[in-house]
């Protein structure tokens, strides 16, 4: 199955440059779609009042004022806008053209608003957009470095399924070794031995004995899912007080940085494993496309034929990414029962580690686009919860189901065909 | 996918119709492409020579049941190390291990012991039992268990074949359980059969519809089926929960707990061997899916373009096969068949009103049986059976000797993890390598199997 439409090739002459055509109407449905549904729910469904959106908490060195909008006002302004777009949207396929990304960003931004505005209307609270946007930073976490994880892995050839394995792993031994210690920085260590002992299990079957890496990956979840939770019925609950009790990492703001408003409490009061985070996606992309470790990598990955016959060991070039790859996800599954709450619970990463895998697909393999995904990911978790507080008209099973469509949308009418590593998912044999 | 064993293939081979379909001056590398496969596959075939009795002792301990039994005694000395490892009496007299050793010997045994003889009772036969009708209940416990597992199982197994992975199992589950509910309980005036049938064909066609929605999209937009049935599995827990918690919907009338009315007597799946045991003709229903998705898969036209697509989608559009449309309709069948087993749950083992954890991991745990089963449709019927067993073993161990259920999960898992790979298998219990040539035959060696092949 090819990503193009691929007209016009006359067989007899190969030279011939091929006409290929990568525009389809795909995006304008899905847009064309989404805003129909929010017309549908404003018309069907209109909830006028004033919506209040709390910008600053008491700590900011200056205060902004509480943003009042007419909910429905700003609703219908907001649909006018996200049908420019649309419009735009398609001028630019007639013409052949793609749409631009900054366009699906401001359609999203503008049904955001919309949504949030007629939501929000005539509640008695007020609805706090740094609420909103930390819990989203919060809530990404495991996710993203479980993408990174993912990403690293899937870009040496290794299709990684087992990533909820890993952050399941990671979060049990973090709560058993930070228990025991009493230190959340040894049971972020431990969560990322154990994650890559994961990795190294995954890296065996995968890569020595050439098993399909999804099997290994699919078995590699349910067996870590019963290792953890069989042991922590016989051995974490009867010992809860010494085994199952961590310390949690404490936040550290960021003197200053932390009082600006809007932006301190979102991305300056968080903990070490938060910081490490946008740290990490960088250091993933720097690593990725910037080193010879990386070159290699995505070269085993793409092409290991090419990459073997230049000098480059597959096997353990595939290794070293896989282990390294457990190790970033371990940190995520740290995040759970050393940052998150104080306790491990049975299946507490509850799919997190599937939406990673869909974050890394839906970010391309590319680590920066996987965060942003996992970032958007949290986001409409969180958006659940804000909406929560303030009492919104929607059931709560459609806001927990949120997520879930805006990543099915976002895959079918947004990425297209993605595009794995050429060599993703084939174990490689030498000749 | 590449579960299949490899061997020789009946005239059907699809790599031979491909390439003898494939137009050399359109796509120069196809043909290569095939040759090279073709040969591939013929030299595995032509792999036995020389002396017959070796080679029958080599196909005997290289096939793939000795490494099946090898990798079911690896995963249960798995299992019994952990039970070995976390029983209190084993740690007692560990302390004193090295004054009484033969305590805590006996200690383990009995842990071990009583672990797995608990499983055998819940699973297959209960030999304290008074009867022979209380002793064989069990049995019928673990069929009535696999019916589901089985439907679920050849519902993956069906997708694996066409290259698709169906990881989706729950979310079908749920929506056919809700339409066939639905109908079940909602649905008055309509006699026995009828009523049966009616909520029967409204869950299958459920099932389908929603495997349908991640095949369309992966046929129409490119979108990974990995994704889209995970996010719709989401989709349809909530959107079930949802329908459950709201009065009118599917929430029975006059509770406010998130839960169906139970279902009418004229759409239940009756009993198969009489009111005293649990078995349902959802077991029959089941095994009519197996000999449907082999007659399906080996028989039929439709079948072929499945197999076709799920070894080489590119041969397969050469040969003429409309890729997109069998994605659509291999997710349609799949979900179909995993639908059946939403359909079992609810007219047959939860009668009496279900929620929305009526899937109870048969969607997952029908990715392991599948994967056991190695996509066939009578090795799904044979995994489905095991772990069936397991799953009521496995209760009845938590329930007699306090071991908590999911070490089953632990053994399963091992099992599909060995089966896999079957050379780390078989250099654990140094059975001889398929495959690898032997060394070249010395001279005195060669005269002796001479005279033997002559006598």
């Amino acid at each position: 199955m090819t990503a193009t439409t691929v007209g016009g090739a006359p067989a007899s002459a190969p030279a011939a440059p091929r006409a290929v055509t990568t525009v389809t109407w795909k995006t304008v449905t899905v847009l064309g779609v989404v805003l129909a549904l929010y017309a549908l729910l404003l018309l069907l469904a209109p909830h006028d009042g004033t919506a209040r959106f709390r910008l600053s908490t008491d700590r900011d060195l200056f205060v902004l004022p509480t943003l009042e909008l007419p909910a429905l006002a700003t609703a219908w302004v907001c649909a006018a806008v996200a049908l420019a777009v649309v419009g735009l949207a398609v001028a630019r396929t007639l013409g052949g053209r793609r749409v631009p990304v900054w366009a699906t960003a401001l359609f999203a931004a503008a049904l955001l608003l919309g949504f949030l505005a007629w939501a929000a209307a005539g509640s008695p609270r007020d609805l706090s957009v740094v609420g909103l946007l930390s819990g989203a930073v919060v809530l990404c976490v495991p996710i993203v470095y479980g993408a990174l994880g993912g990403v690293i892995g899937e870009r040496a050839g290794v299709v990684n399924i087992a990533i909820e394995g890993q952050l399941l792993a990671g979060a049990f031994t973090a709560a058993i070794v930070g228990s025991l210690t009493n230190s959340p920085w040894a049971g972020l260590l431990a969560a990322v031995l154990a994650s890559s002992l994961v990795a190294l299990v995954l890296g065996l079957f995968a890569i020595t004995y050439k098993v399909n890496q999804v099997i290994v990956g699919v078995v590699l979840n349910v067996l870590v899912i019963g290792l953890t939770s069989f042991l922590y019925s016989q051995v974490l609950v009867p010992g809860a007080e010494t085994l199952n009790t961590t310390t949690r990492f404490a936040r550290i703001p960021i003197p200053f940085l932390e009082r600006i408003p809007l932006v301190g409490p979102v991305l300056f009061n968080q903990t070490i494993v938060v910081y490490l985070m946008f740290v990490m996606v960088f250091v993933v992309w720097f690593a990725l496309y910037r080193t010879r470790w990386g070159l290699r990598v995505r070269a085993v990955g793409e092409h290991p034929k090419a990459a073997d016959t230049v000098g480059i060991d597959v096997a353990r070039t595939r290794y070293r990414a896989v282990l390294v790859a457990g190790a970033v996800a371990g940190i995520g599954g740290a995040f759970y029962t050393v940052v998150s709450i104080n306790q491990f619970n049975r299946e507490m990463t509850a799919g997190a580690g599937f939406i990673a895998l869909a974050a890394v697909i839906f970010g391309k393999w590319n680590p920066v686009r996987a965060a942003l995904a996992g970032l958007l990911f949290g986001f409409a978790t969180n958006l659940q919860n804000v909406l929560s507080v303030v009492g919104s008209p929607v059931p709560s099973q459609f806001m927990l189901m949120l997520p879930y469509v805006v990543t099915l949308l976002a895959v079918a009418g947004l990425v297209g065909r993605s595009r794995a590593p050429a060599a993703d998912g084939v174990p490689y044999t030498k000749e | 996918m590449s579960a299949q064993t490899p061997g020789p293939r009946g005239p059907e081979n699809p790599l031979d119709e491909a390439l003898e379909t494939a137009d050399p001056a359109a796509e120069p590398g196809l043909v290569e492409e095939l040759e090279q496969e073709r040969a591939r596959e013929r030299e595995a075939a032509l792999d036995e020579t020389g002396d017959r009795w070796r080679d029958a002792f080599r196909h005997v301990v290289s096939g793939g049941w000795v490494v099946s039994v090898g990798a079911i005694v690896l995963a249960v000395l798995a299992g019994s190390i952990m039970i070995v490892l976390t029983d209190e009496r084993v740690q007692e007299t560990a302390g004193y291990f090295f004054a009484r050793p033969a305590d805590m010997l006996a200690a383990a045994g009995d842990a071990v012991g009583g672990a797995y003889s608990a499983l055998f009772r819940g699973a297959v036969y209960n030999y304290q039992a008074d009867t022979f009708a209380a002793g064989i209940r069990p049995l019928t416990q673990t069929l009535t268990n696999a019916a589901p597992l089985i439907a679920a199982g050849l519902g993956v197994a069906l997708a694996f074949r066409a290259g698709l992975f169906n990881i989706g199992g729950q979310g079908q589950m749920l929506v056919a359980a809700s339409a066939a509910g639905w109908i079940g309980f909602g649905v008055t005036g309509l006699p026995f059969p009828l009523h049966l049938l009616l909520a029967l064909v409204a869950g299958v066609v459920a099932g389908g519809l929603w495997a349908g929605i991640a095949g369309l999209l992966k046929a129409r937009t490119g979108a990974h089926e990995v994704i889209v049935t995970i996010m719709l599995n989401y989709v349809a827990f909530y959107l079930l929960s949802y329908l459950l918690a709201t009065p009118g919907l599917l929430q029975a009338p006059g509770s406010a707990n998130p839960k169906t009315p139970p279902m009418q007597e004229s759409a239940v799946l009756p009993p198969l061997l009489g009111g005293q045991f649990p078995l349902h003709w959802g077991f029959v229903l089941s095994l009519l899916a197996v000999v449907l998705v082999w007659w399906l898969l080996n028989r039929s036209s439709i079948g072929f373009a499945f197999r076709a697509v799920g070894e080489n989608p590119k041969a397969a559009r050469v040969a003429g096969i409309d890729v997109p449309r069998t994605t659509v309709s291999v997710m349609l069948v799949a979900g179909a068949l995993v639908g059946l087993a939403g359909v079992q749950q609810v007219l047959g083992t939860v009668t009496t009103g279900f929620s929305s954890d009526i899937d109870a991991g048969i969607g997952f745990d029908a990715i392991t049986v599948a994967l056991l089963g190695r996509s066939n449709p009578w090795g799904v019927l044979a995994a489905g059976a095991l772990f069936g067993g397991f799953r009521a073993g496995g209760s009845a161990m938590q329930a007699a000797e306090g071991i908590p259920i999911e070490i089953v999960l632990v053994v399963q898992s091992l099992i599909v993890l060995f089966i896999a790979a079957p050379p780390l298998v078989r250099a654990i219990f140094r059975l001889p390598q398929p495959g690898t040539r032997r060394r070249p035959t010395p001279p005195v060696r060669s005269t002796a199997t001479t005279t033997e092949g002559q006598a």
